[in-house]
């Protein structure tokens, strides 16, 4: 036990450690820059896009949770999503629960369908789950479609009943979105930031790195698997919801279709997936491209976004397998590794 | 020496193969088993029963008296066996001290103690200076320890140490050798399964020799070597008469 006082010290330089408290400083100092950066601009195109964006950063790293930390690959979160959206919007115009109570009713509705499609799919392995988690989107798409309670193909409008923080509701101004979709991903990031660290997310790790490694050191892998994807099902769900709020109009094309979900999947994707920058930094290339490709290439130009992204993913995975997020090299890691280098 | 872990006639088969008949022998606490055998003796398929990895068909596996034979890894790894993997499995997309850390939240919840827990378990095993090494650029004899401080770090009373010391050079073997002697120093009993005689044979307090699924014998290494069984198992019939 005489090591226990230098483990300590030793801990306190780990590289592995103090990664994670850079990230927080540097967390809080993004927060800060986001909240101030649209102070500026007045230009409404631009607020849209940096909404649009932030709301996908915290999108990914919900499904991040999911897909990169535990390995389990969704091409089915279009469905969470749109469960949120619809939940918290039908609450709102049916039973008058303000959509910001009805967001975490419609993320728990999220989060339970993930446990539900979880249930029987985590029982596949690699891309068999992923397959399975296409067609469910694709049933729950048609299911919508043809559901008149929820409008079917018409969709749902929200009605503008005047401004009001309690339902989430601004036409003068883009900037109480700005600071919802802010606050947003900012939790996403925040809450990935602190799973991460603890044993649930270390579990997850050891889930997808190696299963039978994992339950070798007591990790139960099925449990695992469903509370990851509870959590990103609940955070992907909360991120419909204000999705629909902003929007102020839903159908399941735009809150179901599997293009979605893989909008949804592409940043972190693209960023680098099981990292805590991968989504943000995935989404800040992403969402603008896109959304300038469409605005460019107009109606007619309907697909030549997605082959922008196909072209890109395929870019990205020859020059950068592990995301555009490996360009950045840690401070700490450089310096470990100038050390290691001085001492070779 | 209490006796520790019980194999009690345990057999198992994969689609008709009979990997293991009626296995039976004893763990003394404290002690370092070597499981031995010829390839396909069944040494990998018995830790598999033992690890909980697989359910044997018939028999028992106890653990200071208790079953823990058909419960699954978790419930094994919980009661207090810890096992290394034959083809190296690390967690490549960690750290070092990470990987550890895994072993080390199968008992402890709070982050900080369990990084504290494997760092002091990395010491032990010689990994302190790697801690923050990706796991995926280790070296092969590197990556052996690493399995070995990740059973370690779950705080194991038996520790399975499948192939080990296979495929290092005499030096590393060596090393090897000192890891497992700090190792039951610090209390884990250990069973390990090994090709390498010369290594093996000072190290170990007992032997069980497989063979074709069975036990062929049990006993002290020196004896079960001179055992003209063994020898007609390992080189055939002609060597049995020298």
């Amino acid at each position: 036990m005489e090591l226990t006082a230098p483990v300590s010290l030793r801990l306190g330089h780990s590289a592995t450690i103090r990664r994670r408290q850079h990230a927080l400083i540097l967390g809080a100092v993004l927060i800060v820059a986001l909240g101030l950066l649209p102070l500026p601009i007045h230009d409404v195109y631009t607020q849209n896009l940096i909404i649009l964006t932030l709301l996908f950063a915290g999108l990914a790293q919900a499904w991040n949770i999911l897909g990169g930390y535990c390995g389990q690959i969704s091409l089915g979160h279009a469905l969470y999503f749109g469960i949120g959206g619809y939940v918290s919007t039908l609450l709102y115009l049916r039973l008058g629960i303000p959509p910001t109570l009805g967001m975490f009713v419609g993320g728990a509705f999220g989060a339970m369908a993930a446990l539900l499609v979880g249930w029987p799919c985590f029982r596949l392995s690699g891309h068999y789950y992923a397959i399975a988690t296409v067609v469910i989107g694709e049933i729950g798409y048609l299911l919508f479609l043809n559901w008149d309670f929820v409008g079917g193909a018409n969709g749902l409008y929200i009605p503008f009943k005047g401004e009001s923080l309690i339902a989430l509701q601004f036409r003068t101004s883009k900037l109480p979105f700005h600071y919802a979709a802010l606050i947003y991903a900012a939790a996403c990031w925040f809450i990935a930031w602190v799973v991460e660290g603890s044993r649930y997310g270390f579990a997850w790790r050891a889930v997808k790195d190696d299963v039978v490694a994992a339950r070798s050191l007591a990790v139960r892998i099925f449990p695992s698997k469903m509370l990851a994807a509870a959590l990103s099902g609940l955070l992907t769900g909360i991120g419909g919801a204000i999705y629909a709020q902003y929007v102020g109009y839903l159908d399941p094309e735009s809150m179901m279709s599997g293009t979605l979900s893989i909008l949804i999947a592409l940043p972190a994707v693209l960023g680098g997936v099981g990292t805590l920058w991968g989504p943000l930094l995935g989404a800040a290339v992403l969402t603008p491209v896109s959304e300038l490709l469409r605005s460019y290439l107009g109606g007619s130009g309907r697909g030549v976004d997605l082959m922008f992204y196909g072209a890109l993913i395929m870019a990205v995975s020859l020059a950068r397998p592990a995301g555009l997020v490996s360009l950045f090299v840690w401070p700490g890691q450089a310096k470990l590794r100038r050390r290691r280098g001085d001492a070779a | 020496m209490a006796t520790l872990l019980e194999v009690d006639g345990v057999s198992k088969s994969f689609g008709g193969v009979a990997a293991n008949v009626d296995i039976t022998f004893n763990v003394e606490e404290g002690a370092i088993l070597g499981l031995i055998g010829p390839n396909g003796a069944g040494k990998t398929s018995l830790f598999n029963s033992i690890s909980g990895e697989v359910t044997p068909d018939k028999g028992e596996i106890r653990l200071r008296g208790k079953r823990i034979s058909g419960l699954g890894p978790v419930a094994c790894s919980r009661a207090g066996v810890a096992r290394t993997f034959q083809v190296v499995r690390s967690f490549d997309s960690m750290s070092v001290l990470e990987n550890v850390m895994v072993g080390a939240f199968s008992h402890i919840n709070r982050a900080r103690e369990a990084a504290r827990h494997a760092l002091h378990t990395l010491d032990i095993c010689g990994l302190g200076a790697r801690a923050d090494t990706p796991a995926h650029s280790l070296t092969p004899p590197e990556k052996r320890r690493l399995e070995v401080a990740r059973a370690l770090a779950t705080n194991p009373t038996v520790l399975l140490l499948d192939e080990m010391l296979t495929g290092l050079t005499p030096t590393e073997a060596q090393a090897g050798v000192q890891l497992i002697r700090d190792v039951r120093r610090n209390g884990v009993t250990v069973v390990m399964v090994e090709h390498v005689m010369e290594v093996l044979l000072p190290l170990i307090d007992d032997a069980v020799v497989l063979n074709l699924g069975r036990v062929l014998t049990v006993g002290k290494p020196t004896d079960v070597v001179r055992n003209p069984e063994v020898i007609r198992a390992y080189l055939g019939d002609r060597y049995v008469a020298a």
